[in-house]
């Protein structure tokens, strides 16, 4: 049926002016500072999004009344080179406990240079368009909009 | 990018959304779709021109009725929605990794 999808994995890389311990850091402690804030499964506004830097702690968004949502968990923490983490957004627009559900996003690190750093970023998206996550990020896509109309 | 707009639209409906997971797990006729819902048949029609509109859904005629896929070539258009998210937030992290190492 979805067999002319491409179900390959997304791959971005961006090269960074930092040396890779400040890269890692900045990525993980102050993603929330540049995680597009429109993607939120809160029913409120973004106050802050953490990244809870160990294996088993989560990346979530707090909204503005204090309610949580608890949309990644962090699968491997490896400062300076990699993280992984799944991506834990189910069809029902609700934080899937169901691993088989989910789909796994992981970022490597690389020293180009003592001050400059690769990042090559990688989404598993077989999950995302397999037979129950194509309704998942079409829920971000509806999330999106949900809160921008 | 119109396109893609339609089809955040369309899924701002929960019942569209509903109809979208059912025929995302098998392709169903609209009476099977509504067979698992609570809305009458004529809303299940209604709910499915948005989405095949939308390009989320297509219909196939067999006998009289038509059986309801995903759409694939929509479905490209959400991989390709992932993949602007990604690019945005690398983006967005390059501009603020740089600028703290500036400060420093």
């Amino acid at each position: 049926m979805s067999k002319r999808v491409s179900t390959a994995s997304i791959k971005q890389s961006i090269v960074v002016e930092a040396p890779i311990e400040h890269a890692f850091k900045v990525f993980t402690e102050d993603f929330g500072s540049f995680k597009p804030r429109e993607h939120n499964l809160l029913s409120v506004p973004i106050a802050e999004t953490v990244f809870e830097p160990r294996v088993g702690g989560h990346v979530y968004d707090r909204g503005v009344d204090g309610s949580e949502c608890r949309w990644a968990r962090v699968l491997a923490f490896e400062p300076p080179n990699r993280v992984l983490l799944s991506w834990d957004i189910s069809p029902r627009w609700q934080i899937e406990s169901d691993p088989d559900k989910t789909s796994e996003w992981e970022v490597r690190f690389i020293a180009e240079t003592p001050s400059r750093t690769r990042l090559e970023l990688e989404h598993a998206t077989s999950n995302v368009m397999g037979k129950v996550g194509k309704a998942c990020a079409m829920e971000l896509m509806a999330i999106r909009v949900g809160r921008s109309i | 990018m119109a396109k893609d707009s339609a089809q955040l639209a369309a899924l701002g409906d929960p019942t569209r959304r509903r109809i979208f997971e059912l025929v995302g797990a098998r392709p169903r006729t609209v009476v099977e779709i509504t067979r698992e819902l609570t809305v009458s048949q004529s809303a299940v029609s209604q709910h499915l021109k948005v989405l095949r509109e939308s390009r989320l859904v297509r219909a196939e005629p067999k006998g009289a009725s038509n059986i309801y896929h995903i759409d694939p070539a929509g479905l490209g258009q959400m991989r390709a929605w992932l993949d602007r998210f990604w690019r945005s937030t690398l983006a967005a992290y390059k501009v603020a990794v740089e600028k703290s190492v500036e400060e420093k």
